[in-house]
């Protein structure tokens, strides 16, 4: 299904909780919605799904207006992060109730019911109550009602918050697997940058009751359209600096290094414009990686390890800002240790005076 | 401050326990330093927060002993082991003020009103909520609701250990940063001895010195991050932390290495006695970020078809099938990784071996 | 935001609609109507504008039972909400205990009304009741017949047996619906019993104490069948309450214009009472500092929709 919304606003009370939202949705792709709590990701959902009326603007399905279409006339299903299942009803009855509502045949019935639970390892648990399963299962079961309907739009709204990280992970996957032939379009809602980034497809990201940007994930990831989006689209935070711009054209950065710009960026930025640079924390090293790196002299606040990775929140001696680094592999590092980390001009985000994204660093590298 | 020590604890909820498996808590032996961060790690229904219940006086264990700085205090209230306890979701007085929620603790205990005064205001200073110490408790956000929930504990000079049960799980990933930062600090300012419970490896292992990591009211391992990390004594400890865990995989023994299906994987000789010696059934373990893709065969490598490469910011993560065994493996962000066959590295210094799920030593 | 729109729904209302038209609106159109006219036999009526109005602000009878009425209504507060939200703090939280006090407690609460007033009527005689007999031959003069005291006492006490049971089962599911997490904080902090009820659970059973005391205002107020079974109004009209003067004038001396003209003023009067406690209540409890929770108990910081529902442990517990 092609899912279009033309500039829809919703109101309640006094409160506008989406600001003029104009979103095409690719068909048969997931589509995440990222954003942070409060956003407006679930008005956002409730509004595809018919559940809400926006105050102004249209919802199109397949190019035909059902902006005022109730929900139970449209093809679609949701699936909500508190497990809503039927709690009298075993989860055979409950996968089941959508196909028995739409009068199919018994034993067509029982036939979809039972590849649906095996495509979600649930056929094991068909005759036990929603009370008698563990979180992780019962999210099976909500999932397999969904699905069973082979609706053209499944809305999912942050349907593993609920569960432990491991499951969590293990879901993710099997979600992926599950919607990968291309047949249902699928709308994600999520707070966590990498679980957009783990789903792939494409990503809207939205803040404060707007939609900022939408595009293929990576493109969204490796060119955020302003500061907002970068703010969103990173965990942990990207490193944001204001900066100043000086006579010849090089970017000042309060944490005292010079960084030339790209003369596209330096053209657009006037001089007295205060701009943003925007560093990821994984770009800050322990060592150069190329001969154009700079050093930057930062006390180590605190050292986080987290396995895999080492979290450095540091504190740098020139202008004192706050840093946040990321290392890949374990590094012991005492606390109060002075140390350097390179910045890579390559690998800067510049945002102009405007918020708006003006170089980064995709192009150097090139896109997968 | 207290030294918290584990006499032969256990819990089970039927009064008669049979077999391990009716145990809440298997039976264990434990002892955690003074001054010291722990976290509780496991999935849910593994105990975790049963062992925390015990620790704060909320639940009397069925059997064994709980001792804070030598004293046996099994059979004391929550109240009389002067602990605190952060909630999962921020548990505040709304009737009252910032200013009254940190005093309540400290006004019940009867202390002299200035005292209380410059307590809470220490304390507040402490928590960066200086500026809120008036406004009414209910209208706030919920991490700065957790922030007063942790003053409750924080305000008390003498509280023998601070408890938390999952707490950032409402918490903004946003916020969360700022409040992991503010509370490791807040360790080393204080040094208090903090016992911190989640389902969430991240959190775990930054948060904590050493980590207990259970599963089915076992606990499986105490150490370190790194320790967990590099050298997991069981293989739920490697499967469950790290995202992705640890790659396991089924092996068995051949002339001079390990067969995985069809493939042969060449192994040192040191390591294959090893592993000879070990009676049980063998597994292969090796992290995601220790498996190298290697564009040709070598000792120590096999053949895999990728299945998939997702791009994630730092790295990339590469799902490869090797004979009906999936390998996940975290690669560089910018190197080239085809479709179809690639041969993955597995026998590297850091791939570890179980025999019936224990890990081997070498 | 709105839900899209569907005209059908209208056609459900409709006979509603006319129920309540012929049940209430006409009704009332016709009381409207009498209020203005005197009505000297049911053939025989005469506009007269507002003089029922004017004579009722002037008729002292009127302003006693008003008296009476407002002083019964704020005893009845008084007693039933603190002894309703302390049986509810008395109740057991769960087993069987709970469903057999339950059950105990809703007791008067399925007793006809006017059996109620007879059942009080025939305890309180001192010559065959219970009550009467036991406090006469304990030496304690009482007769409800004969004194106003005993007759107002024995009305209130009727009422509080009465209608506690409500507030208590009211305060009971308020209670329950607060997590055990705030209990166990409070514990922790060390808070007496009393510092628990004062600032976790009277806070958080504010939704509920609102219902239950515009509830047993309003049924106070429009009291008719007990007082009337126990004491006929009695002795005199010491325990005549607005209700039982205004059917007086009504129906005992078919005085149609002057009591329709009353109950209309007597509707305004719950109305306006009802408005005023309200927002009052709603006042207190979303203005000012150290003011009592502005939500419903377990709607804001909503344990169930924020904890992981998948933790095993919290079952455990």
């Amino acid at each position: 299904m092609v899912l279009e919304l033309e500039r829809v606003t919703v109101v309640s009370g006094a409160q506008t909780h989406l600001y003029g939202v104009d979103l095409r949705l690719v068909p048969g792709a997931i589509n995440v919605l990222l954003g942070p709590t409060q956003a407006g990701k679930t008005t956002l959902m409730r509004v595809m799904a018919g559940l809400d009326r926006p105050a102004s603007g249209r919802v199109l399905a397949d190019g035909n207006d059902v902006t005022g279409v109730s929900v139970r006339q449209r093809n679609l299903a949701m699936v909500y992060q508190q497990f809503i299942n039927y709690p009298a009803m075993t989860v055979f009855d409950n996968i089941a109730s959508p196909l028995k509502l739409q009068k199919t045949a018994a034993d067509e019935v029982k036939r979809r019911v039972h590849e649906v639970a095996a495509k979600l390892h649930i056929d094991h648990l068909l005759q036990r109550r929603p009370s008698e399963l563990s979180g992780g299962q019962q999210q099976r079961c909500a999932l397999a009602r969904a699905l069973v309907k082979r609706s053209s739009l499944v809305l999912l709204d942050e349907p593993l918050v609920n569960l432990d990280y491991k499951l969590r992970e293990e879901l993710r996957v099997e979600l992926s697997a599950l919607f990968a032939d291309g047949k249902t379009t699928v709308v994600y809602a999520t707070t966590e940058p990498l679980e957009a980034l783990l789903l792939g497809g494409y990503t809207a990201i939205v803040d404060k009751g707007r939609v900022l940007q939408y595009g293929p994930t990576l493109d969204v990831y490796n060119a955020p359209a302003n500061v907002d989006v970068a703010a969103v689209f990173n965990d942990p935070p990207m490193n944001m600096l204001v900066s100043d711009l000086t006579a010849d054209g090089t970017a000042r950065l309060p944490i005292g290094i010079d960084v030339p710009l790209e003369r596209a960026s330096a053209r657009a930025v006037r001089r007295d414009d205060r701009f943003h640079i925007g560093i990821r924390p994984g770009h800050l090293r322990l060592a150069p990686r190329t001969p154009r790196s700079v050093a930057v002299s930062c006390r180590l606040e605190l050292a986080e390890l987290s396995g895999s990775e080492t979290y450095l929140h540091l504190h740098t001696r020139q202008g004192g800002v706050d840093l946040v680094a990321q290392l890949q592999g374990v590094h012991q590092i005492d606390l109060g240790t002075q140390l350097d980390v390179y910045i890579d001009p390559d690998e800067l985000f510049v945002f102009g005076a405007d918020t708006k994204l003006l170089s980064g660093p995709e192009a150097a590298h090139g896109a997968h | 401050m207290a030294r918290i020590e584990f006499q032969n604890l256990a819990h089970a909820y039927a009064p008669n326990p049979a077999t391990l498996d009716d145990y809440a808590l298997q039976p264990m032996n434990m002892v955690w330093e003074d001054g010291g961060a722990y976290a509780l790690l496991g999935p849910s229904g593994c105990g975790k927060s049963t062992l925390l219940n015990i620790v704060s006086g909320l639940v009397k264990p069925s059997e064994g002993k709980v001792l804070f700085n030598g004293r046996d205090i099994t059979a004391m209230s929550a109240r009389e082991r002067n602990i605190a306890q952060v909630f999962q979701f921020p548990v505040i007085y709304d009737t009252m003020s910032v200013f009254d929620n940190l005093a309540f603790p400290l006004r019940n205990r009867k202390l002299p009103a200035r005292d209380v005064n410059q307590r809470v205001h220490e304390v507040a200073e402490i928590l960066d909520m200086t500026r809120e110490l008036q406004r009414k408790a209910n209208n706030l956000s919920a991490d700065a609701k957790q922030k007063i929930s942790l003053g409750r504990g924080l305000v008390r000079k003498d509280v023998a250990a601070i408890l938390f049960d999952e707490p950032l799980t409402v918490i903004d990933p946003h916020m969360k940063w700022v409040l992991r930062r503010q509370l490791k600090k807040i360790h080393q300012q204080l040094k208090l001895t903090l016992i911190y419970v989640t389902h969430d490896q991240v959190e775990a292992l930054t948060f904590a010195d050493e980590v207990v990591v259970m599963t089915n009211g076992l606990v499986v391992q105490k150490g370190g991050p790194e320790a967990l990390f590099l050298r997991p004594d069981h293989a739920f400890v490697g499967y469950f932390i790290g995202s992705p865990g640890m790659n396991l995989c089924p092996v068995d023994l051949d002339a001079d290495g390990l067969k995985i299906g069809t493939q042969h994987l060449q192994l040192d000789p040191h390591t294959l006695d090893a592993l000879k010696r070990a009676n049980g059934t063998l597994t292969l373990g090796i992290r995601p970020e220790f498996v190298r893709v290697v564009d040709e065969s070598q000792s120590g490598a096999v053949k895999a078809h990728v299945l998939r490469v997702q791009q994630l910011g730092n790295y990339q993560l590469v799902t490869a099938q090797c004979d009906g065994h999936v390998f996940r493996a975290k690669v560089e962000p910018h190197l080239r990784v085809g479709e179809g066959a690639v041969w993955l590295k597995l026998a590297v210094p850091e791939t570890v071996f179980f025999s019936n799920d224990e890990r081997i030593a070498r | 935001m709105s839900k899209p729109v569907n005209q059908k729904a209208w056609l459900l209302v409709v006979p509603v609609f006319i129920c309540v038209a012929f049940s209430a609106i006409l009704p009332l159109m016709t009381v409207v109507n009498y209020s203005v006219q005197d009505i000297i036999s049911p053939t025989q009526h005469v506009f007269v504008g507002t003089e029922w109005f004017r004579a009722i602000i002037n008729d002292d009878d009127l302003r006693g039972a008003l008296g009476r009425q407002i002083i019964f209504s704020a005893c009845v507060l008084l007693f039933e909400i603190p002894l309703g939200v302390g049986l509810a703090l008395a109740m057991p939280a769960s087993g069987w205990r709970a469903s057999a006090s339950l059950v105990v407690l809703a007791m008067p609460l399925l007793i006809p009304w006017n059996v109620v007033g007879t059942i009080w009527q025939i305890f309180g005689r001192p010559d065959i009741g219970l009550l009467g007999y036991a406090l006469n031959r304990a030496g304690i003069e009482y007769n409800y017949t004969a004194s106003p005291a005993a007759a107002w006492i024995t009305v209130l006490v009727m009422d509080i047996w009465h209608w506690t049971p409500l507030v208590a089962l009211l305060c009971y599911a308020g209670l329950r619906a607060i997590p055990d997490a705030f209990y166990q904080a409070a514990e922790i902090d060390g808070a007496s019993r009393f510092a628990v009820f004062r600032y976790i659970e009277l806070p958080k059973m504010r939704g509920v104490l609102m219902i239950a005391v515009l509830l047993r205002f309003m049924d106070s107020f429009m009291i008719y069948t007990e007082p009337f079974v126990l004491t006929g109004g009695g002795p005199g009209d010491s325990t005549t309450f607005l209700s039982q003067y205004l059917t007086q004038k009504a129906v005992g001396q078919f005085d149609l214009g002057p009591a329709a003209a009353f109950s209309l003023i007597y509707f305004l009067i719950i109305l306006l009472l009802c408005f005023i406690l309200y927002n009052w209540m709603e006042r207190v409890g979303k203005g000012g500092p150290a003011t009592a929770a502005t939500t419903l108990p377990g709607t804001e910081v909503s344990a169930e929709a924020l904890t992981p529902v998948d933790t095993g442990d919290a079952h455990a517990r």
